[in-house]
């Protein structure tokens, strides 16, 4: 019994880390004012530059750093046409999710000799060292260290967004760019920072895939993660432990569905409607505890100044 | 000066001029990579229209695309995002294999029926949303995300039931004969069949060595459809005064929620129908183990959005796609570039009609200071 619920709650952890990045990179955009559905692909190219630097450099912490590169410079181009040429955002997070795996896939077969995979790559450490814990029931605890990075990231955005000067700049330039400009807070440096800033998360995301869960990148690494992610931000009200709460549920639902799906379990539900509970639930849990969700005011309108 | 200006704030020219950097920015890239160009580019052209079977091969992969697509634009149009295209697509593939594997009428009966059930598991899907947004608030994104996700499960479920599964396969049975929506299926493969059109190498080539089917019609009526009942009715007028401005719909004495439902029950079978049409037109006429999305519904979103969400334009852009998709594969085969190349086209292009739309405003602009020249 002991084990299975430790089982359960390394296996949340697992399953929740790309989700939690990838969720706090949509909440950071957001709260600026600009929608970010694009948070899919560019978790594809940080998976895809993780483990392509860790495979030719063999320091998996350099892949993750850059990998948040990564992230960053296809958030760029989401940045400039959403804030800069005032473009319809969603669209422009549509082609973020066909240039981010097309990019991605396509340096692969360069990188890789036309595979549309990579070569295991070397990993980041779990949290105890490689061996602690080995054959006890809390073995499962001893999960990989982008578990705990991610509830750092969470409770840092948390400080920013909530305690700081500029999280109050950050959350007025999403509410009310008029007001936040006539008090002399540029507007468009905000919001590129921020876009920016969910890029090198949604990287990490990404990174935390490739470096930690599977160890190498192919075509399915990242497949629907940036989505559920993008769900996690409205789910948990655009806030960041709103998201880590939607993410924790979504990936305890996912881990329920492994531990229950286990060849010693007594329930004998089919695997592919075990495999359904974790959505399912989610809207369950949607409709009888959160109902309504509310956008940052400005989310998604382009910035003109003087326009009233 | 004038004409200028008018052609510029034509919506084709600002997705002309999309289409164009698409090519141009997969031109850069392809140098960068050490490939030729030109030679890329020949061979996709090459690859969808050399042959007139590669061309109704475009035309088969498009139709599905251009009734997600359509039911993209249609939601958007009523104010909705309908990101959950490719879960009604599934959904509509589902049911229509669930009827049309276990049914067996004359085809005048079954081909209604069997299409009817796909487009039923469309609205099933869609309505669920539209409902869960009306009576609860839900969002309409989290929604269709997860509603995707157990449309592919289900699919899965449905394919390795006992029922419908296909001894030795990943595949469930395909549905009966009497559900086929080709052109001639039985006559074309018969000895008389290929004795009539064995003389003509281009009839032949592209009645049977493809599956020439009718849905590309149906998707043209449906497109026609929905222009009537978005420009041209009273329910079109209420759903498109929802998408504007849901208060003073409300005000106005609209009833919202009802509208919402609608849209959405709409939207959801008509992508229902782009996978009850991929079933009774196109081998293997069945569903098959899906490890991931096929993208169906998701490439209705890139359609309906280089549209501009226009009905009419879905037809185009849907064969543009379907063109880049099919003749794509070629590029590889050809210059031994990778295909996925043509992801960056798309993705390039998708992303210059974001920035285009700024044309027309500055077209706009444009002639003003034209006309105060003039003066």
């Amino acid at each position: 019994m002991l084990t299975s619920i430790l089982l359960l709650v390394g296996i949340t952890m697992m399953y929740s880390t790309p989700l939690v990045f990838g969720a706090l990179g949509g909440v950071i955009s957001e709260r600026s004012g600009v929608i970010n559905i694009g948070i899919e692909g560019m978790m594809t190219m940080g998976a895809l530059t993780a483990a392509s630097v860790s495979y030719y450099t063999g320091n998996p912490w350099l892949g993750f750093l850059a990998a948040g590169a990564a992230g960053a410079a296809i958030a760029l181009l989401h940045a400039i046409a959403s804030i800069t040429f005032n473009a319809d955002q969603t669209i422009s997070g549509i082609a973020i999710n066909l240039l981010g795996p097309g990019f991605a896939l396509f340096f692969c077969r360069l990188l890789f000799d036309n595979a549309a995979m990579t070569p295991p790559v070397k990993t980041l450490p779990k949290l105890f060292g490689e061996n602690a814990f080995h054959g006890t029931p809390a073995e499962s605890l001893n999960v990989d260290v982008t578990v705990l990075l991610a509830l750092i990231a969470t409770v840092v955005i948390w400080f920013v967004l909530y305690k700081t000067k500029w999280g109050l700049r950050i959350r007025s330039v999403g509410e009310y760019p008029a007001a936040a400009d006539t008090l002399g807070i540029n507007v468009t440096r905000t919001r590129y920072l921020c876009v920016l800033m969910s890029g090198v998360m949604a990287g990490f995301g990404g990174a935390s895939m490739t470096l930690a869960i599977i160890s190498q990148f192919n075509q399915t690494a990242i497949s629907g993660q940036g989505f559920i992610a993008l769900a996690a931000v409205i789910f948990g009200k655009w806030t960041p432990y709103g998201a880590y709460g939607a993410c924790m549920l979504f990936g305890l639902a996912q881990a329920l569905t492994v531990v229950l799906g286990g060849s010693d379990s007594s329930v004998t539900l089919p695997s592919q409607i075990l495999a359904m509970l974790p959505y399912v639930l989610t809207i369950i849990v949607l409709v009888l505890f959160v109902g309504r969700s509310v956008a940052p005011k400005a989310d998604g309108v382009p910035y003109e100044k003087g326009e009233r | 000066m004038k004409t200028l200006v008018k052609i510029l704030k034509k919506p084709i020219t600002s997705t002309l001029i999309a289409v164009l950097f698409g090519f141009l920015v997969a031109a850069i890239v392809l140098i960068l990579a050490g490939y030729n160009p030109i030679q890329a580019f020949g061979a996709l052209f090459n690859g969808i229209f050399s042959k007139p079977k590669y061309i109704s091969n475009v035309i088969i992969k498009a139709t599905p695309i251009i009734l997600t697509g359509l039911s993209v634009a249609f939601a958007y149009k009523t104010g909705l995002f309908n990101i959950g295209a490719e879960g009604q697509y599934i959904a509509g593939t589902v049911f229509s294999v669930l009827v049309g594997v276990k049914l067996d009428l004359a085809p005048v009966f079954q081909i209604p029926i069997v299409v009817l059930a796909g487009v039923l598991g469309g609205a099933l899907f869609g309505g669920m949303v539209g409902l869960l947004k009306a009576r609860f608030g839900i969002h309409e994104v989290i929604t269709s995300i997860m509603l995707n996700w157990i449309g592919l499960y289900l699919c899965n479920f449905i394919v390795n039931s006992e029922a419908y599964h296909k001894p030795n396969s990943t595949a469930s049975l395909p549905v009966n004969a009497s559900s086929y929506t080709m052109l001639l299926p039985q006559w074309k493969a018969s000895p008389e069949g290929i004795a009539v059109l064995k003389p003509h190498q281009w009839l032949y080539d592209m009645l049977v060595r493809t599956d020439v089917n009718f849905g590309i019609l149906i998707a043209i009526v449906m497109v026609a459809v929905i222009w009537v009942l978005l420009y041209r009715s009273t329910k079109g007028y209420e759903l498109r005064a929802v998408g504007f401005n849901r208060d003073a719909a409300e005000f106005s004495g609209i009833n919202v929620s009802r509208n919402i439902i609608d849209a959405m029950l709409i939207a959801g079978a008509l992508s229902g129908l782009a996978g009850a049409l991929a079933i009774t037109g196109t081998a293997p006429h069945g569903i098959s183990t899906l490890a991931a999305f096929e993208n169906n519904g998701f490439n209705g979103l890139s359609v309906a959005l280089i549209a501009g969400s226009s009905p009419v334009g879905c037809v185009f852009a849907g064969l543009l796609f379907g063109g880049l998709l099919y003749g794509g594969q070629s590029v590889q085969q050809v210059v031994g570039a990778p295909t996925e190349i043509i992801n960056i086209m798309i993705g390039t292009i998708v992303f210059f009609v974001a920035l285009t739309r700024i044309v027309p405003i500055l077209a706009d602009r444009l002639g003003k200071r034209g006309t105060e020249h003039a003066n």
